[in-house]
């Protein structure tokens, strides 16, 4: 039972459940006090103390079918004879060394009997047992499935099977030989499936493996069937970041002891100060004005900036969201109609695919939505800052700084290229407090850090 | 650490745990198998129970259900932001100490009269400290009463994750051994562990060090045949056609998309409700006026207000046993 339940636990661990060690011995005590002898119980029981999460219990679920349906396989036959099967099969894959080697054993191998006699415990056993001497049940990424199927049967004793069909057929005995062909195609299909299994239980942890990379990739390279799992990950990060900076206005309280405050509530102890009052400093919530360029190579970091500033509702008060390349539109409204990578797709059909012009954005910006900038908000800008050798009005990025809190400008092109070209973005550094690159999920993180933290 | 099972091994544990859902129906609560096997669980193990689920699933009905199977004392906490020690733990009666003092005002300047000189003014003083700090003057707030308890009790902590996170990590010593430290008074360990139930809606997520210490139990939406059986035993009165109809349409409801999905105590509600209109068999226009009591949106109600006369077809075919 133990290593049944260990080997468990360590198949649910590579799907992707955090198991700790207090945890596998209070695994160990609950199924001492519930027994093995009711499958469901069991499940009952290992799900209440393994999976910690929905998630998890999902996950687990999966695991559990998958681990035990193997494992019941062998439960066909009592104890005793399987232990039989078990000694007979090691004995074989003996019998299949020894072959190998050139011994040829008399009267056909242990495998070639058990196909003939559809022993279907006793394969189940030997699967199970060479799945484990050949490193199958650790199996993680597809390409090594082949490998291991094929690892497996010559483990089992594939060879001296080959060359039992081999002498059947030299001895004309063609119907047996076919027959036993026919075995060893659907035995191997049955190894297939046992390595897909275990493909399946530790797929989990590979899409963890990818959404680590993932935060890495720039964003525009991101393939189709990735953008979605990155949308997760995003909102993920947003609402990490807004419980923290949430729980972090509610809590400073540095402050100096309020006197006055602290007399007047004390007047009823005499004066004797029982409960102080203090001075507390008030944290806002940054008010945030997002401008994004959705020109052609922006558009994809501006929609996940977009994505992650909206998660983060939580943790801001009052976002306005712009768009712009030749002109600057609001597009708060649209967001609001629509979640955001429908309402991007929109907005870069309305505006984009033009060539920007941030001097003429820039001053569409100062009329229309200048005076909403007060020294609370932050102003995010998303852009490469190539601006077709126009007028760069720098004069208007100038008083936006003096305006605003916090400016922020996040540039998906590397640093050393900026300025290079018609790029403007060393005129407009001046006037920014923060510059960053922002190519990738990670970048985006670090910049929302900064704005919740210098903002507030 | 080492692997030994100490607790008593149940000969039939199957029927140990036929006996918990026995119980707790007979609590009025209907139980699903692995609910039940959490309760025995807790109890063997003495591990605390963390529920997990939307609201109005029965999450704190367990721990009620629980405290009457066991014939036990339940003592709740309810959580909230700002909660602290003194109010979940134990609180000095400062008041009942300010007015002793006061009282004993002139006994106190008597007997420092006697006593010649300053040295012995503080020693005396000292001893009436022991006195001010003792039990007499504690007032025990539910985790220490908790424990207190000489029989064992049910603690039921309210929505921990609307706690702050120093409180959760608080919590961690009272889960693992039962104990908490009282630093003028030492260490008050429980004589009979509590069976100690939480839970939480999920607002955040909760430390890992919690869930480790605890056996989670998620309690999801019934399925049909569970969800008739509640509101059998919660609504008496209800007959079963109309009750078949009833958890037939609120099922149908959980699978759209909704702001909030109707749960079991808006099922039951419901089925209040329409028991006092005296309605024998669902039909729309009942429906549609009764809306409110499922939806708590306006949107929702909206939302499901036309379709409502095609969900009623379809619950009454559901119902149709066999």
């Amino acid at each position: 039972m133990e290593g049944t339940l260990l080997g468990f636990l360590q198949t649910a661990r590579r799907a992707g459940i955090r198991i700790s060690a207090a945890e596998s011995l209070d695994a160990f005590r609950a199924v001492e006090t519930i027994g093995l002898t009711d499958r469901a119980a069991l499940k009952d029981v290992l799900g209440l103390v393994v999976a910690k999460s929905r998630e998890e219990k999902e996950l687990f679920s999966e695991c559990f079918e998958l681990y035990f349906t193997r494992a019941r396989l062998g439960d066909a036959q009592p104890g005793d004879m399987q232990r039989e099967a078990l000694q007979r099969v090691q004995a074989d894959g003996d019998a299949a060394d020894d072959a190998t080697m050139g011994n040829t054993g008399a009267g056909g191998t242990a495998l070639a009997r058990m196909l003939r006699e559809n022993d279907r415990a006793g394969l189940a056993l030997a699967l199970e047992a060479a799945g484990r001497r050949t490193g199958a049940t650790g199996i993680r990424f597809r390409v090594q499935a082949n490998m291991f199927v094929q690892q497996i049967m010559q483990d089992m004793g594939l060879a001296a099977l080959t060359r039992e069909i081999e002498r059947l057929r030299e001895q004309g005995d063609d119907a047996a030989a076919d027959e036993l062909e026919r075995a060893r195609d659907r035995l191997r299909a049955e190894v297939r499936e046992f390595v897909e299994r275990f493909l399946a239980l530790s797929a989990p942890a590979e899409n963890i493996w990818r959404d680590d990379n993932l935060k890495t990739v720039p964003l525009w390279r991101l393939e189709r069937h990735d953008v979605e799992r990155m949308r997760v990950s995003v909102r993920a990060l947003a609402k990490k970041l807004a419980t923290r900076y949430g729980r972090d206005r509610r809590h400073r309280r540095h402050g100096h002891l309020d006197v006055r405050r602290t007399l007047r509530r004390n007047t009823g102890y005499d004066g004797v100060p029982f409960t102080t009052a203090w001075k507390k400093r008030k944290l806002e919530k940054p008010r945030v004005m997002v401008l994004c360029d959705v020109s052609g190579s922006v558009a994809p970091v501006a929609q996940f900036l977009l994505l992650f500033v909206h998660s983060l509702a939580d943790a801001l008060s009052d976002v306005r969201s712009f768009a712009f390349s030749s002109h600057l539109i609001d597009i708060g409204d649209v967001l609001e109609r629509e979640p955001v990578e429908i309402a991007i797709a929109e907005i870069v059909k309305q505006i984009g695919f033009r060539s920007s012009d941030y001097g003429r954005s820039l001053a569409d910006f100062a009329g229309g939505f200048m005076d909403h900038v007060d020294r609370r908000t932050s102003v995010i800008i998303m852009g490469d800052a190539r601006s077709n050798y126009s007028d760069p009005r720098t004069d208007i990025m100038k008083a936006l700084f003096e305006r605003a809190k916090l400016v922020i400008w996040l540039n998906p092109e590397s640093r050393p290229s900026w300025g290079t070209g018609d790029s403007e973005m060393w005129r407009y550094l001046p006037y920014c407090d923060v510059a960053r690159e922002c190519s990738n999920v990670r970048d985006l993180e670090r910049a929302m850090h900064e704005l919740l933290t210098r903002g507030s | 650490m080492s692997v030994q099972v100490t607790q008593h091994v149940n000969p039939d544990p199957a029927r140990a745990i036929d006996d918990v859902t026995a119980g707790l129906a007979r609590a009025g609560y209907i139980a699903t198998r692995q609910i039940a096997t959490a309760v025995y669980l807790g109890q063997q193990l003495q591990k605390p129970i963390l529920v997990e689920g939307p609201a109005g699933v029965g999450k704190t009905e367990l721990a009620k259900a629980a405290s009457q199977l066991l014939g036990l004392p339940l003592i709740r906490l309810q959580c909230y932001e700002g909660l602290d020690e003194s109010k979940a733990l134990y609180e000095w009666k400062y008041g009942k100490q300010l007015l002793y003092t006061q009282i004993l005002k002139d006994t106190l300047r008597a007997s420092f009269d006697e006593s010649a000189g300053l040295d012995a003014a503080m020693t005396k003083l000292r001893s009436f400290d022991e006195l001010f700090f003792s039990e007499q003057f504690l007032e025990p707030r539910p985790l220490l009463r908790a424990l207190q308890q000489p029989g064992g009790a049910v603690l039921l902590i309210d929505e921990v994750d609307k706690s702050d996170e120093e409180f959760e990590a608080f919590l961690l010593e009272l889960l693992s051994d039962f104990a908490v430290t009282i630093p003028e008074l030492g260490t008050i360990t429980a004589a009979v562990p509590p069976l100690v139930i939480l839970t939480s809606n999920n607002t955040r997520d909760l430390g890992d060090a919690l869930k480790r210490r605890c056996l989670h139990l998620y309690i999801g939406f019934p399925d049909m045949r569970l969800e008739q059986r509640i509101v059998d035993v919660r609504v008496p009165g209800v007959g079963e056609r109309l009750r078949a109809q009833l958890v037939a349409f609120v099922q149908q409801l959980r699978k759209l998309e909704l702001k909030k999905l109707p749960s079991v105590s808006e099922t039951i509600d419901w089925a209040r409700v329409l028991l006092l209109l005296n309605v024998e068999e669902l039909d729309a226009d009942v429906v549609r006026e009764t809306l409110n009591v499922l939806l708590k949106f306006e949107d929702d109600v909206n939302a499901v207000m036309n379709q409502a006369a095609a969900f009623v077809i379809k619950a009454r075919d559901a119902s149709v046993p066999g």
